[in-house]
């Protein structure tokens, strides 16, 4: 296993797409030292900016394991385009933070900023502490978002989580910004605290769960009915009951807004339309 | 410095050399006939191909509808970069590159001419500012006056004196290089929510027909002796069974042809070579084009290849672009460009999978292979509108070889495939038709006298690619042609070498060619047109013009008007 740890704390962004578990395999420390990176407008070696140590202990054997060590908030695009291997990041980091990813696994203990798993097309992420905005968004102009695997967020994320998704699961342990779920084609958003307002706006099809409060739907989704639960994924559901919404429509959309009805009294008066 | 292009096979149709081993001298910018060798810097061709420098009739790289593309997709951009390099600049962009990476990719390429085909008379300033900071290349631009409203109300009186002298007014301020017509009538009856289709259909509140529009373009472009013909852009483009409007477009102006002498371009044929009733049905009518084609010496045309990839369309043609917005759902722009034209944006992705778009990529090379004259079709892919010019390459390996059309073949909707006449058809281009259908072609309906030759006094434009046609079977080995196409071996520009082995050394600026027409006796320009210029434009008359000390890098052509 190597671990990584900066060597001084970062005042400009560091474009780390090097480090991951496929570009590590079967490089020697030296090596893995001699990649290249760009701080700023600068081309830095890794070694210039982070110490490099091989670790071996029982439960993380294997090559394919990667971690870091320290507050790495500048430091953007860890992981990108991974196809196998853990990366275990004990700190804070930056934004990017797998992106591309097509397998393997990343665990955060601290915080993530935003476009977490962007595009990402499988594997899973599991943040314990708050991500950003755009959670699995693509970037700007893009309309093809997160296309499979996970997300788990244990604290809060920020706006437009989900947005353009068209397949996987993101489960928000916390609370949700506004847009969750923004033009998404497919999958499934749950969110198990409270949610801001205009969930589910544009989207198309999938679903969008929310435990806690949501404070009003947008008026171009259509109530539907009420569930007592819902299937969140193969292990884990959510009990109700439930108010189904339909929507957008103004979208020509049919995606499925299921929000609880112990936590949200206000939406009451939706009940009259059943 | 002099330089001396040694022992290259040398293409130059326009001067009738065929592969013959020569070699090229230069000096002060001109080819010539000779230079002291000693003196000279010597560039090694042995082996390779030499070529006059590409020219590219149509290609949108500049104006304000590039521009609001580029603004429209920013994920056209984070995928294809460029880092800057001691001698280019930085830039982004696959379907819409930024104006230097445009011009360094031509450069690349051997391309050192192409011409801005669709500018909106009022964004002259924004295009030329454009196009002056597009680099390595010449260029020029054609305004949009198909539906410029001075035009159809002159061509509804049947004024084509006035008119003509109106058109010289225009191409003098907005600084253009020919008379560009999209979608005649169609577009300014869009502006009020209908379309023509058809050459007798009346434009709705000006009294006249796409009929009337083209025929009296065609005498005005006559009487002002523009050096290009009138550009067309079919009426009912991109809709099933329009190949019968685009043969009617052709033959209205049938009569209008002196000495076997061009009058008309039609550009993006392909997309004007529908047939079938409606897209389910859809064939292709290449043959009957090609026929008339084959028949007929007063049109030229150019191909406006498909290439299956992700790309964004952008035409001045505002209601073809809305029902491309119907048919994809995709994120779009429509603008209603004042009294001038309107404009659409749709990003696109044309798919080998799909039948339409399988059959449409058929069609583009059914016209260059089926029409037999090359001097008379000319390889484009209307950029970005049926794929990026960067996709050349491909298409030279498409018509240089059956074998690289059949590999493709295999690849596309079995159903269009099955339809396509591409398995019927022999016909492989032999580089000296290459050489015509990019550049020498190109260059001669655009009455460019010192472009797409080698002759002496010629601009010393020269592309030189890495393919020795003694050695090389080009059908078979297609693919060593298209890396040879893609990366020039040297692109020498003005007389300097400006790229070597696809990399660009040196980044030097273009001219931008404008007409200067001399009337006899000036357009009118009467109070009732600057009265009407307030009411209706954004832009006061006083303040349209775009003034030679606004830009560097303009080259007036003069031109003697017979009017």
């Amino acid at each position: 296993m190597i671990v990584l740890s900066p060597l001084r704390e970062f005042r400009f962004p560091v474009m780390a797409e090097c480090i991951s578990p496929d570009v590590f395999e079967g490089k020697t420390p030296s090596e893995i030292g001699a990649l290249q990176m760009w701080e700023g407008n600068k081309q830095k070696s890794l070694e210039s900016l982070f110490k490099i140590e091989e670790a071996t202990t029982e439960e993380t054997a294997g090559d394919a394991t990667l971690q870091i060590v320290g507050d790495i908030r500048q430091v953007r695009r860890i992981g990108s385009g991974m196809k196998k291997g853990t990366i275990t990041i004990k700190g804070d980091v930056g934004m990017h933070l797998g992106e591309e990813m097509k397998g393997g696994k990343i665990i955060v203990q601290g915080d993530a900023e935003s476009w977490v798993g962007s595009m990402m097309k499988g594997g899973s992420i599991e943040i314990l502490g708050n991500a950003g905005d755009y959670l699995a968004a693509p970037y700007r102009g893009c309309d093809k978002g997160m296309k499979s695997g996970k997300i788990i967020v244990h604290g809060n994320v920020g706006t437009e989580a989900g947005a353009y998704m068209q397949s996987g699961v993101i489960k928000i342990l916390g609370n949700a910004g506004e847009f969750t779920g923004f033009r998404m084609h497919d999958g499934t958003i749950y969110v198990k605290g409270d949610c801001m307002e205009r969930a589910g706006a544009c989207m198309a099809n999938g679903k969008v769960v929310i435990e806690g409060r949501l404070e009003s739907v947008l008026p171009s989704f259509s109530v539907d009915s009420i569930r007592p639960k819902i299937k969140i994924d193969t292990s884990e559901e959510v009990e109700g009951p439930l108010y189904v919404f339909v929507g957008d429509l103004a979208e020509n959309g049919s995606g499925k807004l299921y929000v609880s009805k112990k936590n949200n009294p206000q939406l009451s008066c939706y009940e009259k339309f059943l | 410095m002099d330089l001396l292009i040694k022992n290259g096979f040398v293409f130059d149709p326009l001067n009738g050399v065929n592969g013959e081993k020569m070699d090229i001298a230069v000096k002060n910018g001109r080819i010539v006939g000779d230079v002291v060798e000693r003196k000279a810097r010597k560039v090694d061709a042995s082996g390779m191909i030499v070529m006059p420098g590409g020219v590219d009739i149509h290609t949108h790289i500049a104006g304000s509808e590039v521009n609001t593309g580029r603004l429209l997709r920013p994920e056209d951009h984070f995928r294809d970069f460029e880092r800057k390099t001691s001698a280019t600049r930085a830039g982004v962009g696959r379907s819409i590159p930024s104006t230097f990476t445009t011009g360094y990719r031509y450069a690349r390429m051997g391309y050192t001419t192409v011409m801005n085909p669709a500018m909106a008379p009022l964004e002259a300033k924004h295009t030329h500012e454009e196009l002056d900071d597009t680099p390595m290349v010449d260029k020029a631009s054609y305004p949009l006056l198909g539906n410029w409203w001075f035009v159809l109300e002159y061509l509804a009186r049947g004024d084509i004196e006035q008119c003509a002298r109106h058109i010289a007014w225009i191409m003098n301020s907005t600084k253009g290089y020919a008379i560009k017509v999209v979608n005649p009538g169609g577009l300014e009856a869009w502006g009020f929510g209908h379309n023509v289709k058809e050459l007798d259909d009346e434009v709705p509140y000006f009294c006249t027909t796409p009929r009337e529009i083209i025929r009296g373009l065609c005498k005005a472009n006559t009487l002002l002796n523009l050096p290009h013909t009138i550009h067309v852009h079919t009426n009912s483009l991109g809709r099933p069974g329009n190949y019968t409007t685009a043969i009617d477009t052709m033959k209205c102006v049938e009569d209008l042809a002196l000495d076997d002498k061009p009058v008309i371009h039609l550009t993006h044929c392909q997309f004007s070579a529908f047939k079938g009733e409606d897209w389910r049905t859809l064939e292709s009518g290449a043959a009957e084009i090609a026929d008339y084609m084959n028949n007929h010496k007063h049109v030229t045309m150019d191909m406006g290849q498909i290439i299956f990839t992700d790309t964004t369309t952008m035409t001045a043609d505002g209601p073809f672009q809305y029902a491309l917005y119907g048919l994809t759902g995709n994120k779009w722009v429509n603008h209603d460009v004042e009294t001038e034209t309107s404009a659409g944006i749709v990003p696109f992705r044309y798919r080998r999978k799909s039948y339409v778009h399988a059959i449409q990529w058929s069609i583009g090379l059914e016209l260059a292979l089926l029409i037999k004259d090359p001097w008379r079709i000319f390889m484009t892919t209307d950029h970005p509108n049926a794929g990026p010019f960067t996709a050349y390459p491909k298409i030279i390996a498409w018509l240089i070889s059956k074998n690289a059309r059949e590999a493709s073949l295999k690849r596309i909707n079995p159903r269009a495939r099955s339809k396509s006449l591409l398995p019927s058809i022999d016909r492989e281009l032999s580089l000296y038709e290459i050489a015509i259908t990019t550049r020498a072609g190109q260059a001669k309906a655009l009455g460019l006298k010192n472009k797409g030759h080698l002759g002496p006094g010629a601009d010393a434009d020269i592309a030189v690619y890495n393919v020795n046609p003694e050695t090389t079977d080009i059908s078979r080995k297609f693919r060593s042609v298209r890396r040879a196409f893609k990366k020039a071996a040297y692109t020498v520009k003005g007389g300097e070498v400006v790229v070597k082995d696809g990399e660009v050394l040196k980044s030097v600026s273009g001219r931008t060619k404008w007409l200067d027409v001399k009337v006899s006796e000036p357009a009118l320009i009467t109070e009732d047109m600057k009265k009407r210029f307030r009411t209706y434009w954004t832009v006061e008359y006083e303040n349209y013009p775009v003034y030679e000390d606004h830009l560097e890098g303009l080259e007036p052509i003069n031109v003697k008007a017979s009017v």
